[in-house]
């Protein structure tokens, strides 16, 4: 049986339709999931994050214990920042995708995979052991609720009086929105500019309530995991399970600019992961378009155009309403950028190989 | 609950076959109910023009933002005609899925079998939302 988000009540009114991801129900989409994509490309969408884990670490070591167990210097980040980074094991292979903020000199929050935050914390808190350091898991008693897209900043202006125009993208501020606490983050999963509110459980539906009511004007639609998907699709960005997995490190997905080898002391996978800085793994994370209009999916095979041999493999497929054309993430061979194709359920689809990411909002 | 017309024929697969009662020629299409389950259909391949197809084959497929489903033959026949439009503007199945977002005609050679009726496709989607 999946868990609901304290908000499931709402998505039900709006005659959501729900699925399961990862052990939750969530909406997958409210009405038409491309009027949801292109409303927080050109307006806002108002989304649902409750599954993400939040997880504290608070101490006078926090900062050195969180350098410890993950790839990114932690201590660096001055209060009110937060940086992307990883968590990774022994062998370097990655265990989540993680977003720290730095709420305090001796408080850092966060932000896991809701398939992951489990592990996450338990993970934490043994790699913390010997810190002055405090780790709890606090995501049963969080709400995370996103506003996303280029009227978000007008949206929300009118239900807060934290300085939105300070606030810096991969910053965070604890603020209170339409008369409730909440941290206020300028950080995001679409590609385009927008807000995420960590709020206790029982604030979400009067929040989420605020939202509606504010964002109406403004063109602002409540959007599903569907729409998310797409959004960070076209963005390039990873989504673990798809384009990260245990077995792969962050060098391997091309992202090894989040691992710090110049931070002080030792930390989880440095062992692992310095041998690799130098050496180019054997296929690389790209992107393709398709030239025609069936859509290239999770796990399907990049082969070569000319024989058919498989030359790789699609992480994540998607049709892209930016693009008008079918987009798709994928590990492909090295060296190869041109010739290839898809093989779409036994025929094979041409595929041109472009750069992450598909799509860039214009600032 | 989904529109399920009084005049129409269906099948587990969640197609509508028009024209059983009333000559040779029958129009396919998918219902509103898979529609809805689909959500915004993205492309639709249809069988060819000429083609002899048997009840419960592959004749084509429909692609949505996060699944593609296999459309199936409901009866035997030959393929007389296409919908171009659903073909150029697949969102037609969304928004008139049994007007204009039909997919194709076939000529029925035999008896058509395991039809269902309004009733009973009301009874079996009703059973699976």
């Amino acid at each position: 049986m999946s868990r609901p988000t304290p908000l499931r009540g709402v998505h039900e009114a709006l005659g959501a339709t729900l699925t399961d991801f990862a052990g939750w129900l969530m909406p997958l989409r409210y009405g038409s999931e491309s009027a949801e994509h292109n409303a927080v490309r050109h307006a806002a969408g108002l989304f649902d994050l409750s599954h993400m884990g939040e997880i504290f670490v608070t101490g006078s070591q926090a900062g050195e214990a969180l350098d410890h167990a993950l790839v990114g210097y932690v201590s660096a980040l001055e209060p009110g920042r937060a940086r992307y980074t990883m968590i990774v094991d022994s062998r370097g292979g990655v265990l989540d995708d993680l977003i720290v903020y730095r709420l305090a000199d001796e408080e850092f929050m966060v932000v896991a995979n809701a398939s992951n935050y489990p592990r996450v914390a338990a993970e934490l808190t043994e790699r913390a052991g010997d810190f002055d350091a405090v780790v709890d898991d606090r995501s049963e008693r969080y709400a995370l609720v996103a506003v996303q897209g280029p009227r978000s900043r007008e949206i929300l202006g009118e239900l807060t009086e934290a300085d939105l125009d300070g606030l810096k993208y991969y910053a965070g501020l604890p603020s209170t929105v339409a008369g409730r606490e909440a941290l206020v983050a300028r950080t995001g999963y679409t590609g385009e500019d927008g807000f995420e509110l960590f709020v206790a459980a029982e604030d979400a539906e009067p929040l989420w309530a605020a939202l509606t009511k504010a964002g109406e004007p403004y063109g602002l639609l409540p959007a599903g995991l569907s729409a998310r998907d797409t959004l960070r699709l076209e963005a390039g960005m990873p989504l673990y399970g798809n384009e990260l997995s245990s077995d792969l490190t962050p060098f391997d997905a091309g992202l090894g600019r989040v691992v710090r080898f110049d931070k002080p002391g030792d930390f989880v996978g440095r062992a692992a992961l310095e041998p690799l800085k130098e050496v180019p793994p054997a296929r690389r994370l790209v992107g393709l378009i398709a030239t025609g209009r069936r859509v290239p999916r999770h796990g399907y095979p990049v082969v070569l155009s000319e024989d058919g041999s498989v030359v790789g493999e699609v992480t994540s497929g998607a049709p892209s309403q930016s693009l008008g054309r079918p987009i798709a993430m994928a590990y492909v061979d090295n060296d190869l950028s041109t010739g290839l194709a898809v093989d779409i359920r036994g025929s094979r689809e041409p595929v041109e190989v472009v750069e992450l990411p598909f799509y860039r909002r214009k600032k | 609950m989904s529109n399920i017309p009084e005049d129409l024929h269906y099948t587990k697969e969640h197609e509508w076959i028009s024209g059983i009662d009333d000559g040779l020629t029958l129009t396919v299409g998918i219902t509103a109910y898979a529609a809805e389950a689909l959500g915004d259909v993205v492309y639709v391949q249809v069988p060819e023009v000429g083609s002899t197809v048997a009840a419960g084959d592959a004749v084509g497929e429909v692609e949505s933002t996060k699944s593609v489903s296999d459309i199936f033959a409901p009866v035997s026949g030959e393929i007389v005609e296409v919908n171009e439009a659903v073909v150029d503007d697949p969102s037609l199945v969304n928004s008139d899925s049994y007007g204009d977002g039909w997919l194709f005609r076939v000529r029925l050679e035999g008896d058509p079998e395991d039809l269902l009726s309004p009733e009973e496709y009301a009874a079996l989607t009703s059973g699976e939302s």
